[in-house]
């Protein structure tokens, strides 16, 4: 059984109260960090402990605070990133439904560090039952002197508001995020100058994913240097894992970094297994944006030695062969999915949300739709393959935001390890016009045989 | 169907609206739009018509072309009449591998419509909607303030059934997540 830092009281009955979370330890970090400690020192413990965001990008939390213009006299502002809508993720929904408080310590430790006097959760509007939760946990740390004016007697006073998005993935862009807020459309702004200079009212502003922030606490707690010690290399830390698919058991998993990848598959106290009894064929570890790998190349890198749940060993191998942590959306399809059906419907996904303000994005993301969507219903023909490659390509690095990175990567991906099934797709086309082909006969491929359990 | 309520907000609709405006620093009332579309949303029908966006306008201070193109870039805010209980069900790659196609067609054919169509008798508006993070509790859909998870084709006239009842009342809830009544 691994450390737990985020989940630990999970089960606690009532822990969604302050009165609960309060007894089991909540808001200590507040009492110290308030009362014995500066706001530089908060930030060295963070930086300390290695923390990288848990949004998906991985960069170190530390050193992201510490690029927070200091010596303007505008407002410092938070944002806290619950704009959770990567396809494969729903761990920050988990955290904030149930353990409300370990996001609003999160919020005043951070907020203390950054020196901001008003922060705002930016929560995704889909989530509509979560906010009067946030807002009451809000309202319980208020009446409990720890948000407000003054904070436990100390000079530092605080409010923390909770914000409504209204269904753009592209929010979760933190410029966007910021545009957002602002009341605009969620278009995402030109990279210089970063928001931690011009950002939020064109003030210093920090953006941080829910569980970066909710991991801030325990790191007070039991300090940075005792934090990096979980985890592996430069994979401090736990990280919650959003499962799905076709696996026994789905849901939000707390590992410590390094956990072996084949363990948190198979074993009963992670996914359980590829259900049904069937075979492993793919898995997508880090959210819909990652590239896709083989379910070989997935439990062993390229020179066969086993992964580990890691930002770098998922990413071993580059993108020949490897892929990414992200935000930890782990999607596994077993030997009946189609690869490319699931294909298609992320790229639908990112021609929906692509915002349209740069063409790449917006013609390109619209052009992988259509193609993917003529060959899965066999209307393909073997020129789109290499088609797909080249727009994939003339997509990534050309966009002001990574959205377009998003959308070209898993094309390209899946290309590259499954070609044989996207030339299936184009020689027998009566056979794909069934949606569901595959589940009847599954395709394999000798490059990538399908793994028993 | 279109609601026959005039553009008001209620008294105790528009105490929360301005509760929300003050959230935001002096002159940048402009970020509440989003949140207050929302309010604007329940409180009118479950869509945003333009007197509806119009009078959002005038409250925050703003023109109203700066609502429109906001609330056409949302996908959550409706820009046509909606049936009293409006289904979005998810689409996207986790949700498809555990049968959300299955749901979309069998939705499809038992209320005789195509997505983003209402049935005739102003019941059910049924909407594809992209990943809603909950993807673990995959196919599902959601109504209102609720997520509806684990669905099967069989639980399906079960389902309908209870929203029929819950939701064909003169004034159905449409959800927001600022609930102008708390606890609704």
């Amino acid at each position: 059984m691994g450390r737990k830092l985020l989940l630990k009281d999970i089960d606690v009955p009532g822990i969604r109260s302050f009165e609960v979370y309060r007894k089991q330890g909540g808001y200590a970090s507040v009492e110290k960090a308030l009362k014995t400690m500066t706001p530089d020192a908060v930030m060295e413990e963070v930086k300390k402990s290695g923390l990288r965001g848990r949004g998906g990008a991985g960069f170190p939390t530390g050193m992201k605070w510490s690029f927070l213009d200091r010596k303007s006299d505008k407002p410092r502002y938070l944002i806290c990133n619950a704009d959770e809508s990567e396809p494969g993720t729903f761990k920050d929904r988990y955290l904030m439904e149930y353990i409300p408080h370990a996001l609003i310590e999160g919020m005043i430790v951070s907020s203390y560090a950054l020196g901001a006097k008003a922060s705002y959760i930016y929560m995704r509007g889909e989530f509509r039952w979560i906010f009067p939760i946030l807002e009451k946990a809000i309202e319980e740390a208020r009446a409990a002197g720890f948000i407000g004016k003054n904070i436990l007697g100390t000079d530092y006073s605080l409010e923390v508001y909770v914000h409504s998005g209204a269904g753009a993935y592209i929010c979760g862009e933190e410029t966007a995020q910021i545009e957002s807020l602002e009341g605009k459309r969620g278009n995402p702004r030109n990279k210089p100058p970063f928001p931690a200079v011009v950002g939020l009212y064109n003030c210093p502003t920090v953006v941080n994913n829910v569980e970066s922030i909710a991991a801030v606490p325990p790191i007070i707690n039991i300090g940075g240097d005792e934090y990096a010690k979980i985890g592996v290399g430069k994979s401090t830390g736990t990280k919650l894992i959003s499962a799905s698919g076709h696996i026994n058991k789905p849901g939000v998993y707390e590992i410590e970094l390094g956990l072996p990848v084949e363990e948190f598959l198979y074993s009963d106290e992670y996914c359980g297994g590829i259900w049904k009894g069937r075979k492993l064929k793919a898995v997508i570890p880090g959210g819909s944006s990652v590239p896709i790998l083989p379910g070989d190349l997935f439990l062993k890198n390229a020179k066969g030695e086993p992964r580990v749940m890691s930002y770098e060993s998922l990413a071993d191998g580059g993108f020949a062969s490897g892929s990414m942590l992200g935000s930890g959306g782990f999607i596994v399809m077993d030997e009946t999915a189609c690869i490319v059906r699931n294909l298609w419907t992320f790229a639908r996904f990112y021609h929906h949300e692509s915002c349209g303000q740069c063409s790449p994005c917006r013609e390109g993301t619209g052009w992988m739709e259509k193609v993917l969507h003529r060959i899965e219903t066999g209307h393909g023909k073997m020129s789109d393959i290499d088609l797909l490659v080249d727009v994939a390509k003339k997509i990534e690095g050309n966009t002001i935001c990574p959205l377009g990175d998003a959308a070209a990567w898993p094309v390209a991906s899946a290309i590259r390890h499954f070609r044989e099934e996207f030339e299936y797709h184009i020689k027998y086309p009566e056979k794909v016009k069934d949606p569901k082909h595959f589940e009847k006969e599954p395709f394999v491929s000798e490059r990538n045989a399908v793994v028993a359990a | 169907m279109a609601d026959t309520k005039p553009v008001q907000f209620t008294d105790a609709a528009m105490a929360l609206v301005q509760k929300i405006i003050k959230r935001y620093p002096e002159g940048r009332q402009k970020s509440a739009l989003l949140p207050v579309l929302h309010i604007a949303q329940a409180e009118f029908g479950g869509w945003l018509s333009t007197e509806t966006m119009d009078y959002v306008a005038g409250i925050l201070n703003i023109k109203p072309i700066e609502v429109y193109e906001v609330a056409s870039f949302y996908t959550m805010y409706n820009l046509q009449p909606v049936g009293k209980c409006v289904l979005e069900v998810c689409r996207t790659g986790p949700c498809w591998l555990r049968g959300s196609d299955d749901i979309i067609q069998y939705l499809e054919q038992k209320l005789g419509i195509k997505e983003g169509e209402t049935t005739a008798d102003g019941m059910f508006t049924l909407k594809t909607v992209e990943c809603l993070a909950s993807c673990g509790s995959a196919p599902m859909m959601q109504v209102g303030n609720h997520y509806i998870e684990n669905l099967s084709v069989e639980k399906m006239d079960e389902v309908l059934n209870k929203l029929k009842e819950t939701h064909n009342v003169p004034s159905p809830d449409y959800g927001s997540p600022y609930p102008v009544t708390p606890g609704k």
